[in-house]
């Protein structure tokens, strides 16, 4: 197992010049030794790209990357000592489970001993102890599944292991099973463990740290209370949870928050134009002119069977904007056409510069 | 458009793919086809379309017989999983040769509406690139337009989000919602997400294994499942499903715990029942009058709003949803509160006995 640090770029060409040259824009990071990292973001974000430098699939154009201390920037998977586990199964269908499981230490010339410990520990947390003389080829998709995720898991001396978007040909309903069995193993073998998804359930579920991406660049990495409580940019606001974050253009006057042609009594967090920030589930009903408060007119009352979603118009002919919220079908529920008074302003309103946070 | 479908039924075979059903869609709404796969949501669009004739049955459009008719020669849209362009077109031609096929738009016409609904879709910058040029997302927003390019009466959507990344589905899903309230088409929509027929609205279809088992307004259907099969098809987490016995005014879950029951909601004594309790109905924080369940956390899944917390308790595991995000130790305790007036009941065939009181209420407002 190992601590990796990183402090590198990659380039789509030899001179960048611009963001855009860049799969991956200037990135210094460390993943701790033992710590469970997801990476998220949609596709083409840099993910992939980020993951493939960490195993050493791809070498950053830019810059370097240690393990404990040691410079891995030009080695390869097997000099780094990676496991990977991808999207498809990829397993022998010849051999048995068990034999399976044992390949990657057989093939490092492990004690047989050992390797029947460390088969057996793994398939008993997968539970697959009474497969193991199975063969693999008649196995369905999820089982073959699992056997890769426990060829990624069964040696102790990885410095890593990598998980490129491992849940994708589960059925659903496993799907929940599998990740726990993930997080269980991760508590008792203390991998470091990097996964890399488009899922924000599985990214948050999974990881201890999750390192939101975009457009090549890390935008946040923070757990997932974090991300949903202070999300440090706007995509994140957006990306997580859904729907995401409401925005809503303000800037700051003498007076307070000037919004959707309002004063609101409140400190700005800046003097000139900047974002505010709150999410569907913090928006709540409230009295007329409550402080706080932006006045609107429902567009949209629906029922999400656990929860309301109202979304209403704020603001002015000219800053007319939609703001949503999140309400629990035990509270009253306004109508379509309805005026309403929104609280926007509250201790988990965030601010926005740039679409960065600074308040 | 009106359709009708009466006694329609598929069969390839030996193999039954549709069994008997009846159902009339609501003109000029959203129906969404609610179903896993396999549970027989394309066979009845095809048959909708006219792409198959149904082996038993009678489809009438607006009252006329179109059962067999080839799809050729009925208005029809339809939008697929898979993102369908002609390759060697632009986009602008994509979105115009329907309108061009059929004739009576003249040129002006024709390029108002294709402005029109490349301006609804958000795809004006690329009208004059190649599909292949286009990202996934892209490329679906011009199927898209394609199929509402030619106000078809009956517009057909089969799974066309599933392909995409779930901010780009959320994004796309709420224009349509919109383009669909316009009330040009109506329109059937397919998905095996409970979550998305919940924000789609409109009607609910639920179908599973062939079968059709409950069609009304969405968040009726959600909120009165007539029976278990419509309860796990249209519950995201499952419905948790208890076994338990029910008799004299009260249902006797497994241990002995029991709950009131509101009286005359099962027949005769002591009876086999499933009680079924939604994850959203089961809280951390205890009310007066809750039943307490002890147990201990097996995983916390976060989906970015909510955490549904599975948790293996007395009764069984259960699935609770708490609104926000919320970490848990893997095997930490917990206790889940749980009010008597949220349970379902099913009898022994499976069927609804006894669902919350006041959730009908809530639904009849949508």
């Amino acid at each position: 197992m190992a601590r990796i640090a990183l402090d590198l770029a990659h380039a789509y060409s030899a001179n960048p010049q611009r963001d855009e040259d860049y799969a991956l824009l200037p990135l210094k990071m460390t993943f701790e030794d033992g710590g469970a990292y997801a990476l998220l973001g949609p596709s083409g974000c840099g993910k992939t790209t980020l993951l493939n430098i960490v195993s050493g699939l791809v070498t950053p154009s830019h810059g370097s990357l240690t393990y404990d201390g040691r410079d891995v920037t030009k080695l390869s998977p097997q000099q780094r000592n990676i496991a990977q586990v991808f999207q498809f199964p990829v397993i022998y269908d010849t051999m048995t489970v068990g034999e399976n499981l044992a390949f990657p230490l057989r093939n490092r010339g492990v004690a047989p001993a050992k390797i029947k410990e460390r088969v057996g520990r793994v398939a008993e947390m997968l539970d697959m102890s009474g497969q193991l003389d199975v063969r693999a080829a008649g196995l369905a998709a999820d089982a073959k599944q699992k056997i890769s995720l426990g060829r990624g898991l069964v040696r102790e001396d990885v410095s890593a292991v990598l998980f490129d978007e491992p849940l994708t040909v589960i059925d659903p309903h496993l799907k929940w099973q599998l990740r726990r069995k993930l997080k269980q193993i991760h508590q008792e073998l203390k991998l470091t463990l990097i996964y890399v998804t488009h899922d924000q359930v599985e990214a948050l579920t999974f990881a201890e740290q999750v390192v939101v991406m975009t457009r090549g660049r890390a935008v946040q990495i923070g757990t997932a209370s974090e991300l949903f409580e202070r999300p440090r940019h706007t995509f994140v606001g957006n990306f997580i949870g859904s729907p995401g974050m409401n925005f809503l253009a303000a800037s700051g006057s003498a007076a307070g928050i000037e919004v959707a042609g309002r004063t609101l009594a409140a400190a700005a967090p800046a003097t000139g134009a900047f974002t505010l920030g709150v999410r569907p589930e913090y928006v709540r009903l409230m009295d007329a002119e409550a402080p706080g408060a932006l006045p609107g007119v429902v567009t949209a009352a629906q029922d999400i069977g656990t929860y309301w979603l109202v979304t209403a118009q704020v603001g002015t002919a000219e800053s007319a904007t939609l703001l949503r919220a999140r309400l629990s079908p035990e509270q009253f529920i306004p109508k379509v056409g309805d005026a309403v008074w929104l609280s926007v302003i509250g201790t988990h309103t965030c601010y926005y510069v740039n679409e960065e946070l600074v308040a | 458009m009106e359709l009708m479908l009466n006694g329609v039924a598929q069969r390839f075979g030996a193999a039954t793919h549709l069994y008997g059903l009846d159902i009339t869609l609501v003109p000029r709404a959203v129906t969404v086809l609610l179903g896993a796969t396999q549970a027989g949501k394309t066979t009845l669009m095809r048959v909708m379309a006219g792409l198959d004739k149904p082996s038993a049955g009678r489809v009438l459009a607006d009252g006329v017989d179109v059962t067999g008719l080839p799809v050729r020669q009925r208005n029809v849209a339809m939008v697929y999983q898979q993102f369908i362009n002609y390759p060697s077109m632009t986009v602008a031609d994509n979105i115009a040769s329907p309108l061009k096929l059929r004739g009576g738009l003249g040129r002006e016409g024709i390029n108002a509406r294709v402005a029109e609904l490349a301006a609804k879709l958000h795809i004006e910058p690329f009208l004059k690139r190649l599909p292949a040029e286009l990202s996934g997302g892209q490329q679906q927003r011009v199927a898209l337009a394609r199929a509402l390019a030619k106000k078809a009466p009956l517009m057909l959507l089969d799974e066309p989000l599933v392909n995409l990344d779930y901010k780009l589905r959320e994004e796309l899903r709420d224009e349509l919602s919109m383009l669909f309230a316009a009330g040009e088409s109506t329109v059937v929509y397919a998905t095996t997400e409970p979550t998305e027929a919940l924000l789609l609205g409109g009607y609910t279809a639920v179908m599973d294994a062939g079968e059709l088992l409950q069609y009304g307004p969405t968040a009726e259907v959600f909120h009165r499942p007539l029976s278990i099969r419509v309860a796990r098809a249209f519950s995201d987490p499952p419905m948790n499903l208890v076994q338990a016995t029910a008799g004299d005014g009260a249902i006797t879950l497994p241990t002995g715990l029991t709950l009131a029951l509101q009286a005359g909601a099962i027949g005769q004594a002591s009876t086999t029942v499933t009680v079924g309790i939604r994850a959203s109905a089961l809280r951390v924080v205890a009310r007066p009058g809750d039943l307490s369940l002890p147990g201990n956390v097996e995983l916390a899944e976060i989906s970015g709003s909510d955490t549904f917390v599975h948790v293996d308790t007395m009764i069984g595991e259960l699935v609770a949803q708490l609104p926000g995000v919320h970490q848990f130790t893997l095997g930490a305790p917990i206790t889940l509160h749980l009010s008597p007036a949220m349970v379902y009941v099913f009898d022994a065939a499976g069927d609804l006995r006894v669902a919350p009181s006041g959730t009908h209420a809530a639904a009849s407002r949508a």
